[in-house]
């Protein structure tokens, strides 16, 4: 193989404790630049496949590679975008999106064009310097999108980020990271609750069952041209929308009750 | 009425309401023979003038005393409580021990005080530092451990030092904690020191503080300058808390929910 995939999961079970796992033999591999989405009912296991790939949490059998390096070792970069906007109270929009820079010792200087440059991005500029506490739901949202990508990450975490967020907000956001995603390479992972959220922005959708975590579906999403606004209006994707969500209801009726 | 000019109004008010009432408990309610237990406030702050130089010169000692036991309490229950805080076994290991250091007794270790370190300024700050030490620590600890989970594996995931994530997130995450602790301490320590100035002081001229003054006042039965370095010991805790009322501002306005302004 000459390039290492961003990802790569061969037969990974992962389980806490003596437990029923949580998730099961998952083969499961991203490539450059894709984005892949996960989704299914709750307890299935998604949050734990992102937070295995961040090495927050070990894998009990099987391989995960990232870049090739299991994940346990320093791995190419990756950001991860929490559920919730995770900022720093205390520091300024600003200061926040510099943070993981900070911790690398990156020079001030250098910080400062990166920062700008994000709150470009994410369209920020005018609250570089206001409070988390004084910025909404969506732009807390964007402040921890921009911090992410200060790092140039090659591989992008995103578990549920616009999950609490009102649907205009999220529908907005979606067609932001999408062309964010157009003009910095990265690959994702996604994981939402939200099949529209899913096709919208995806090559790739995997469809997991619970008890225990397992993949049931990967559906392909091939939308032609440009994901705009308008794109959620094609019947191209109101078909995919209906399918996946189809067959993410399969795989609710397919969860067995956990063995008591 | 604006609601500004209201919040100084109504305690004033209440103010002139309480004073009228102590006038009149003392004309209308002691018998002519009984005032002398409750001076009048008008003697009160004669005895406060006419006192002045000696109450003054208390004041300062006290206040010399309050402050380096508030002092030392802060900076080495800080120390502490960045150790505390490194494991919960380390925490069950050297709780009992602060509890000990807290439900001593200060009256019984006076006399040990004086006799290790004799009588006067060290004896009080001593004491001032262990009324103010538990409750720094307690609230410092209980801040570093209970930093954001998700802030946490954030740092983790960048790869933060150790050292980073002590003192880039745990620290400030803390804050608000620690302010809480130190109000507490900062109204704790005059109280601490005149209580050491009581048992352990030093009565050589000039060195005493206002405990050693309420000693001499006591003696000679003169309650109007009981009753004046009552007041001033209350003002020298109105002045330490304010102080700390403002820093803590200072500290947390910016960020801080407490300081939300919720008519925005």
């Amino acid at each position: 193989m000459s390039q290492p995939l961003p990802v790569e999961f061969k037969h990974v079970t992962k389980r806490f404790g003596d437990s029923q796992p949580v998730l099961s033999d998952i083969t499961l591999s991203a490539y450059p630049y894709e984005f892949v989405s996960i989704i299914g009912p709750s307890g299935c296991g998604k949050s734990t496949l992102l937070r295995l790939i961040a090495g927050l949490t070990s894998l009990s059998e099987g391989q995960l590679t990232v870049f090739g390096h299991p994940t346990t070792q320093e791995a190419g970069d990756l950001s991860f975008v929490f559920q919730e906007p995770t900022l720093l109270p205390w520091l300024t929009v600003r200061r926040n999106i510099e943070v993981m820079l900070r911790l690398r010792h990156t020079p001030a200087a250098l910080r400062r064009d990166r920062s700008h440059q994000m709150l470009e991005l994410v369209g920020l500029a005018d609250f570089a310097d206001s409070y988390p506490r004084q910025l909404s739901g969506g732009q807390k949202m964007r402040v921890s999108l921009a911090r992410a990508l200060t790092l140039q990450p090659s591989l992008l975490l995103l578990d549920e980020p616009f999950g609490a967020l009102d649907e205009m907000t999220r529908d907005r956001l979606n067609e932001e990271l999408l062309a964010i995603h157009k003009r910095q390479k990265w690959t994702a992972f996604f994981v939402t609750h939200s099949v529209a959220e899913a096709v919208f922005l995806s090559d790739r959708v995997i469809v997991l069952a619970a008890n225990p975590g397992r993949i049931v579906h990967e559906i392909p999403i091939d939308l032609p041209g440009p994901r705009t606004a308008g794109t959620r209006h094609s019947s191209a994707y109101l078909k995919l929308v209906a399918d996946v969500s189809r067959l993410l209801r399969s795989a609710e009726s397919l969860a067995t009750p956990p063995a008591v | 009425m604006s609601r500004r000019l209201l919040t100084i109004f109504l305690p004033v008010c209440i103010g002139v309401l309480m004073i009228g009432l102590w006038y009149g408990l003392r004309l209308h309610v002691l018998a002519p023979d009984q005032r002398f237990l409750l001076p009048a406030p008008d003697a009160i702050l004669r005895a406060l003038f006419e006192k002045g130089p000696e109450l003054w010169s208390a004041t300062v000692n006290t206040a010399i005393g309050a402050l380096w036991g508030f002092g030392a309490a802060v900076a080495l229950s800080f120390a502490f409580a960045l150790a505390l805080s490194v494991s919960p076994l380390v925490r069950a290991s050297f709780y009992p021990y602060l509890m000990v250091l807290q439900l001593t007794p200060i009256i019984v270790l006076a006399p040990i005080l004086i006799l290790w370190v004799g009588p006067g300024l060290k004896s009080v700050v001593i004491v001032t530092f262990l009324i103010c030490f538990f409750p720094l620590v307690v609230n410092t600890t209980q801040g570093l451990i209970s930093t954001d989970r998700n802030l946490v594996e954030l740092f983790r995931m960048g790869r933060a030092s150790r050292f980073q994530e002590i003192f880039l997130l745990r620290v400030p995450a803390s804050l608000p904690y620690f302010f809480t602790g130190l109000r507490i301490a900062a109204i704790l320590a005059p109280i601490g020191a005149i209580t050491g100035d009581v048992y352990a002081g030093n009565s050589a001229g000039g060195q005493g503080g206002l405990g050693f003054l309420t000693i001499i006042y006591g003696a000679q039965f003169q309650l109007p300058a009981l009753f004046a370095t009552a007041a001033v010991g209350c003002l020298l805790g109105f002045v330490f808390a304010g102080a700390v009322i403002g820093l803590s501002w200072l500290a947390l306005h910016h960020w801080h929910d407490s300081y939300q302004r919720k008519d925005l």
